[in-house]
């Protein structure tokens, strides 16, 4: 048994600032044809009635039907797929990192997008879905995370989920944001076999059309915190001066793109000129609060906001 | 009941656009887009589209879009001041095609 990998801070300061996380090619692929046998995968060519494809993945895979609440290391039976997968040291130490090491499981489910040559003459009323936060409002700062794996490679044409860096410490409604078509900066998963997306609870997603002859899976697990979630990753990379404020807009000069200030500070494409600086100050809270430490500020932020004198 | 028929016996449909805008200025950079057509014409839907059709609301105006309804600006509630929700500065338009 490998030890995890926890996460580094430049890591965990860009999942603060963007609300994802990427391990392209993380599962190996016999891990990934193993994972695909048991969920009861068959050939595309072989399937001739979608629905009860459908319904036959869902009642005979090997998937588990796991209780909400539950333990993560009770909810895969050693052995199986998703017990392996689980156990991966990257998988492992990122999970530790986020949600610490002893999370509970909220639910999964193994999403199948289906190519429109299974639809017949019905393939032209199909649509993208529409952009959504999962579940519903949560204001919390202490913060859920999800896991979609991808058993397959993804390609552009088979509609791979759609998210928007940025966009998950916006308190919003679930599919009160459908009415966003296209937002910009957004981006579509296309990816090797065997990758993994970590993504906070409130990023902004939604699923593609398959336009390709093949099957879409992927399986997604959302997991939560039983601990505090502060310092859990490998804090060993923290620089010393990370509390030292640099000057802000007359720099001098451009300033270090990979500094932990700059991470946490970055604007996405779709930012607001003014909300902007709001996405940066809720980053920056988020952060005080993984560091456990309420002095820390980056680019005077908060320190302005907060130099109230009475 | 209100004649949606042209003289010419065509009729007229909607489309609507809305913009998203980075400011509350109809000039400002577009962050968001979305389309309904209501000729059917073409089908719109989410994620269809990674680049803005237009680089501003102004440049929409300026090819012919009618803005028709502009997000208020609201005061910001006392104890809530940083907390962010939907996109903030939404414009809608709409362009009437003619269906035969």
């Amino acid at each position: 048994m490998h030890e995890p990998l926890r996460l580094s801070s430049r890591d965990m300061a860009s999942f603060v600032a963007r609300g994802f996380l990427r391990l392209d090619e993380v599962v190996p692929e016999a891990l990934n044809q193993r994972f695909l046998n048991d969920i009861g995968h068959r050939d595309e060519q072989e399937v001739t009635d979608p629905m009860a494809y459908y319904r036959s993945v869902m009642s005979n895979s090997a998937i588990p039907v796991v209780a909400a609440g539950t333990p993560l290391h009770e909810a895969y039976p050693a052995g199986s797929a998703l017990y392996d997968i689980f156990t991966l040291p990257r998988i492992q130490g990122a999970v530790q990192s986020l949600v610490g090491r002893q999370p509970s499981f909220d639910h999964h489910f193994l999403h199948m997008t289906l190519p429109p040559h299974f639809y017949g003459e019905q393939a032209s009323h199909h649509v993208s879905q529409h952009y959504h936060q999962d579940s519903t409002i949560d204001p919390r700062t202490t913060f859920d995370i999800q896991l979609m794996y991808f058993p397959q490679a993804v390609t552009a044409d088979m509609g791979g989920t759609r998210f928007l860096p940025g966009s998950h410490l916006r308190v919003v409604s679930e599919a009160a944001i459908a009415r966003y078509q296209n937002v910009l900066g957004q981006r579509h998963v296309v990816c090797e076999a065997g990758t993994v997306l970590i993504v906070h609870m409130g990023l902004w997603h939604g699923g593609g059309l398959n336009l390709s002859d093949r099957v879409r899976y992927m399986f997604k697990i959302r997991l939560c915190p039983t601990e505090p979630q502060v310092r859990l990753w490998d804090t060993s990379d923290l620089p010393n001066d990370h509390h030292q404020q640099r000057p802000i807009f007359w720099t001098g000069g451009a300033q270090d793109p990979a500094d932990l200030h700059s991470i946490l500070t970055r604007p996405e494409p779709w930012h607001e000129d003014d909300t902007g600086r709001l996405e940066a100050i809720n980053r920056i809270r988020l952060w005080r609060r993984l560091l456990g430490d309420e002095t820390f500020d980056a680019d005077y932020w908060l320190t302005r906001i907060d130099n109230e004198l009475v | 009941m209100q004649n949606h028929y042209r003289d010419d016996g065509l009729s007229l449909k909607q489309k609507i656009m809305i913009l998203w805008l980075s400011n509350s200025a109809l000039d400002s950079r577009v962050i968001g887009w979305t389309f309904y057509d209501g000729s059917g014409e073409k089908r719109h839907m989410a994620g269809d589209q990674d680049q803005p059709p237009y680089s501003s609301g102004l440049a929409a105006l300026q090819d012919g879009w009618r803005l028709v309804q502009i997000s208020p600006l609201l005061p910001h509630a006392s104890g809530d001041e940083f907390r962010l929700g939907y996109l903030k500065y939404e414009f809608m338009f709409e362009r009437m095609t003619a269906n035969a």
